[in-house]
């Protein structure tokens, strides 16, 4: 569905990716984790055209996304901070986003109805909390019923709650054959999740495997435990 | 209707301060037709005030808003939308804004006082200074990513043109007095959009005598119709140019 090939962009001095090359299917949930800086953020948003790579290309279904912008009518997106314009109600938010989008088919409300309560939507987003924040990134997700859901850091600043009813839409898109990528960094919640890991450091992409290949690779149950041993591996 | 601007003009209404500019417009209009008693004396003051104030207020306003549109815009590229869409669809927002609030500050009294062909041209060319200096601010605004750096941009931008320029063109005109340069001062003026309006409306006016040999140069030029043809063209240029580079930077631009 996302094939990524050559991908390399540089801030300045810094080489955010470096030659990256990924494929992303159907049905897949993907975890793309590594530490601080190494690259995931650009990577998602050399995807969504917000981030204009320097080489490479990345293909959407097919097509290369250069100069196309539709193909984001297939993609739903929660950053990693979300930024509103902050005179503008919850509820204003919303409708000007479904006002824009033009959406044909039906809304998936579930998490709006879930998370945003009727009272919350008069608030402006400038008196929101983060995690409110994160609520209203997470209806605007999901809400168009995309193919394709990108979550930067979807858990961090929610409460255990929503976190949780979070983690179980996840899984129910997952299970309709949706492409699902998150990056985290709290791994232990992504255990019940994810289907591939995608390591990245330093604008590289050390490995892409299938998680049971993984386990097998280090004999560890745990996603957190077999990615340490592979990180002592390859240290020592 | 593009539902982008729509938003954006309810955003600038809901301000109030372009409400206040309008206001204030049509105070400085009223104000000055009814204290003088010679309307064409009042349309030259009346000029005065507006290439002063309509540059300031716009270029300001608009690079101040650009700023603060930052996460709109970067809401709106992560949607199915063209990038080119946002970035066109503020510029009108914000012409539009300025221009209806000159046509009610600014050309309202112009047509009661006034005589038509004056105060036609007045309200065009108070309409195009305003597009010229939003098409200014969008290209000050793209070019840094510090609002301070961009907003203090904008002042001095607004400093040469509205102040500057004309100092530089005066010391200019004296330095070389001996010389024949009536011919390039035609050619200097074409680099500021704010005498290039001040000089349409003096000989539309017809004082362009007072202004002397050079004048007499400048009615030759602007007087006819292809004169004003070009005038009007490079004011064309001067909101074009500085708003096409501003889109192709955005283009581009990583958010």
């Amino acid at each position: 569905m996302i094939e990524i090939n050559n991908l390399s962009k540089k801030f300045g001095k810094l080489q955010a990716l470096n030659r990256v090359n990924l494929t992303c299917k159907k049905g897949e949930c993907i975890a793309l984790i590594g530490p601080n800086g190494c690259g995931k953020t650009t990577l998602i948003k050399s995807i969504l055209g917000m981030v204009i790579p320097d080489e490479g290309e990345i293909l959407f279904k097919g097509k290369s996304i250069i100069n196309d912008f539709n193909y984001r009518s297939e993609i739903g997106y929660m950053p990693q901070i979300g930024r509103y314009p902050e005179n503008m109600s919850i509820g204003q938010v919303v409708e000007m986003i479904k006002n824009i989008r033009q959406h044909k088919t039906e809304f998936d409300e579930v998490l709006l109805n879930h998370f945003l309560l009727p009272q919350m939507r008069e608030k402006r987003m400038a008196t929101l909390s983060g995690g409110t924040r994160q609520k209203v990134s997470a209806v605007l997700a999901f809400l168009f019923n995309p193919d394709v859901l990108i979550l930067d850091e979807p858990t961090a600043g929610l409460d255990p709650l929503a976190s949780e009813l979070l983690k179980e839409k996840i899984i129910e898109e997952k299970e309709k054959g949706k492409l699902v990528l998150i990056t985290s960094h709290q791994l232990s919640e992504l255990d019940e999740l994810i289907t591939q890991i995608i390591f990245m450091q330093d604008g590289n992409v050390l490995f892409h495997k299938p998680i049971e290949v993984l386990r097998a690779e280090t004999g560890e149950e745990k996603i957190s435990k077999a990615i340490a041993n592979i990180l002592k591996s390859q240290a020592a | 209707m593009n539902r982008i601007i729509g938003f954006i003009i309810i955003d600038i209404m809901k301000n109030k301060i372009v409400l206040t500019y309008t206001i204030l417009l049509a105070a400085f209009a009223w104000s000055t037709f009814s204290l003088e008693d010679n309307p064409t004396k009042g349309t030259l003051t009346l000029l005065n005030i507006i290439l002063l104030i309509v540059p300031l207020v716009t270029i300001l306003f608009s690079t101040i808003y650009i700023y603060n549109s930052a996460e709109f815009i970067e809401l709106l590229t992560s949607q199915p939308i063209e990038r080119k869409k946002i970035w066109v669809s503020l510029f009108s927002g914000l012409a539009f804004s300025f221009v209806i609030s000159f046509l009610f500050g600014a050309g309202i009294p112009l047509f009661v006082y006034a005589n038509i062909p004056i105060a036609l041209m007045m309200t065009v060319i108070g309409c195009i200074i305003s597009l010229v200096f939003i098409a200014i601010a969008f290209l000050s605004s793209i070019l840094s990513r510090d609002k301070a750096k961009g907003i203090g941009m904008s002042i001095l931008l607004w400093l040469y043109f509205a102040l500057l320029f004309d100092g530089l063109v005066l010391f200019l005109f004296f330095q070389f007095s001996e010389y024949p340069i009536e011919k390039i001062m035609v050619g200097i003026t074409a680099s500021s959009p704010i005498d290039l309006a001040r000089i349409l409306i003096l000989l539309h006016v017809d004082v362009s005598a007072m202004m002397g040999y050079t004048g007499a140069i400048f009615k030759d030029f602007f007087g006819n119709t292809l004169g004003l043809t070009i005038a009007f063209a490079l004011l064309m240029l001067w909101i074009l140019i500085p708003f096409l580079i501003s889109l192709k930077i955005f283009k581009q631009k990583d958010l």
